[in-house]
């Protein structure tokens, strides 16, 4: 399935008011004016893989892990994720038409929009380990969704590690895939 | 219609109103001394109308925590009314505020009020507000900032409005309330998180960043219409929107070019030029009230601390020395005083710089401190915090001594923003 974006005017609602002062001793009729707001509404796509190759779902092949965990206020791919990193790397040199989306993530402490650049740090180290392996620059985009899409919706440090970490989507060819 | 019978239906309307919204609610927390004792008598006129606009102009005062409510010991009083002077002043009333609400022939709802000041037995001024019946707290709002200003000398920030962030099961839900949290509806609803909204100068517009496209993008939003129109919407992570004060621009940051730096946008989209420079992260711009600088976030020293660089962008200059972490930076409107979060012993406080001495206060004894906003008056700052593990927002005073927690049941609210002064 691919984004579902509904942007609709459901209703319309009274959103504060104006009304004009003027001098008591004027005693003219004001006009005060109401502003009214359209809400809108958006639906997102959840992750989708069918339309994806098995080799990228199956549970038993190492294409299916897509996530790489890094250390607190580290922003470096560590050794035990290097052969993850270079499968996918190798997916992606012999499959051109294939694309990847790096989304990096944070846990919950600090600032929010501080967060979304230490995530994307994270995602930007994790592209460049795939373009270094041989992936082409237009294959992978990296973002960061910061500390907002927690894996784990905990405040302990088991969470926090769940939570600093980049995940690796798919799009084949045909547009259908992972974002 | 018997007239008895009209104004129950009348409630009835204003009850079913205030149930079809989250609330906000106030708690004061703290006051800060020297209040100016004054006493809002009873409206005249349509009772239960009378009633909502001056229970709404007392709590509104009462809030702003520079203001002692004298009972007006159930006297009624229209603007036109004689005034005791010496049985106020006895009463300890410094300032005495009375009025009436009427039903003009269109059935729209005339307020009028007249403000004396008890010592020198004078009036200070009045006014008439028409507003359509289920707008009354408006025109108390309105009452209330004309009050606040002849006692206080500064504008009053009780018709402003604030939006925020609601987390609510799996929804996130951008809102739109008055400043006193009321009145609260729903801007844009979507199944994906909502950061940084953040007001366009004239209050029309909100821009804010979307994570519905897998990534964050950054929308301007038009309250009156609904619509969003994409601002930024590069390769990589488009956020931080900031406001230029003329609202023709959007500082932002983009990390299309590598690390997150700061760009500048047309309010349109177009136009994207970079401003900033460093291999570090950039982020969180804000402009000064005059336009002529931004201050931000960079880790470029080895730390997140506080920069300021022109708004044409350039060379930085450092604004924060003090600890390790140092971000959100948020000039007042009077651009003399920096607010910013602070972490301290590992928890992250709201805290405030004066720019000319660079002395630093701390203001809360929070944990988990966020996105600072200042009222456009300056008196208040918004903030997110945590308090038993759920998001609140906080109003404190830019000297510390008052605080008001505003809360919604049942979910999280974060990302608080508040605007700008009506026109």
């Amino acid at each position: 399935m691919k984004k579902l974006l509904i942007p609709a005017l459901l209703s319309a609602l009274i959103v504060g008011c104006s009304s004009t002062p003027v001098d008591e001793t004027s005693g003219a009729p004001v006009e005060s004016r109401n502003g009214s707001s359209g809400v809108a509404s958006v639906t997102a796509g959840g992750l989708d893989s069918r339309g994806l190759p098995r080799e990228l779902t199956d549970p038993k092949s190492q294409l299916s892990q897509r996530s790489i965990y890094f250390d607190l206020d580290k922003y470096d791919v560590k050794p035990e994720y290097q052969d993850l990193v270079a499968a996918h790397a190798k997916y992606l040199v012999t499959n051109r038409g294939f694309k990847v989306l790096i989304q990096g993530n944070t846990d919950e402490r600090g600032s929010r929009e501080y967060n979304l650049s230490l995530g994307q740090k994270r995602a930007d180290a994790v592209k460049r380990s795939l373009v270094m392996l041989g992936a082409k620059e237009e294959q992978v985009e990296s973002v960061s969704l910061g500390e907002e899409k927690p894996k784990n919706p905990g405040h302990d440090e088991s969470a926090w590690a769940e939570n600093r970490r980049a995940d690796i989507l798919y799009r084949a060819p045909d547009g259908r895939g992972e974002f | 219609m018997p007239q008895i019978f009209r104004k129950f239906l009348f409630l009835l309307a204003l009850l079913a109103a205030a149930g079809t919204q989250a609330q906000l609610s106030i708690e004061i927390t703290g006051a800060g001394a020297n209040r100016i004792p004054v006493a809002i008598a009873n409206f005249a006129g349509e009772t239960a109308a009378a009633q909502v606009i001056a229970s709404t102009v007392r709590s509104d005062l009462e809030r702003s925590g520079l203001f002692k409510l004298i009972d007006p010991a159930g006297a009624t009083l229209d603007e036109n009314a004689p005034v005791n002077f010496a049985d106020w002043k006895g009463r300890g009333a410094d300032a005495l505020a009375t009025g009436s609400v009427t039903r003009g022939a269109d059935g729209r709802m005339q307020a009028r009020f007249r403000l004396y000041d008890t010592q020198k037995q004078v009036a200070l001024g009045g006014a008439v507000y028409v507003t359509g019946p289920e707008q009354l707290r408006a025109a108390g709002h309105r009452i209330a900032d004309y009050i606040y200003e002849k006692l206080t000398g500064e504008k009053g920030i009780f018709s402003t409005r604030i939006a925020y962030v609601v987390k609510s099961g799996g929804q996130f839900k951008l809102q739109i309330a008055d400043a006193d949290g009321q009145n609260a509806a729903t801007a844009l609803s979507s199944t994906e998180p909502i950061i940084s909204p953040v007001w366009s100068p004239d209050g029309s517009k909100v821009a804010y960043v979307s994570f519905e496209k897998k990534k964050p993008v950054i929308y301007v939003h038009s309250l009156a219409s609904g619509q969003r129109q994409v601002v930024a919407n590069f390769k990589g992570s488009n956020s931080a929107p900031a406001w230029s004060p003329d609202g023709r621009k959007l500082a932002i940051v983009l990390s299309k070019d590598g690390n997150s730096q700061i760009y500048s946008v047309n309010a349109d989209g177009s136009g994207v030029q970079r401003l900033s420079q460093s291999a570090g992260i950039d982020t969180e711009p804000r402009y000064s009230p005059d336009g002529s600088a931004i201050y931000f976030t960079s880790d470029r020293g080895g730390s997140p601390q506080v920069y300021r660089m022109s708004a044409n962008g350039g060379d930085a200059q450092r604004v924060t020395f003090e600890g390790s972490y140092n971000v959100s930076p948020r000039p007042s409107p009077d651009g003399k005083t920096l607010a910013f979060i602070s972490r301290r012993d590992g928890r992250f406080q709201l805290a405030v710089m004066d720019l000319a001495s660079k002395q630093v206060q701390i203001l809360t004894d929070s944990v988990k401190d966020e996105s600072p906003s200042f009222a456009p008056n300056g008196r208040m700052i918004l903030i997110a915090t945590e308090i038993g593990g759920r998001g609140v927002l906080t109003a404190v005073s830019s000297d510390g001594r008052i605080k008001q927690r505003l809360s919604v049941a049942g979910g999280d609210v974060r990302e608080p923003a508040w605007g700008p002064f009506n026109p």
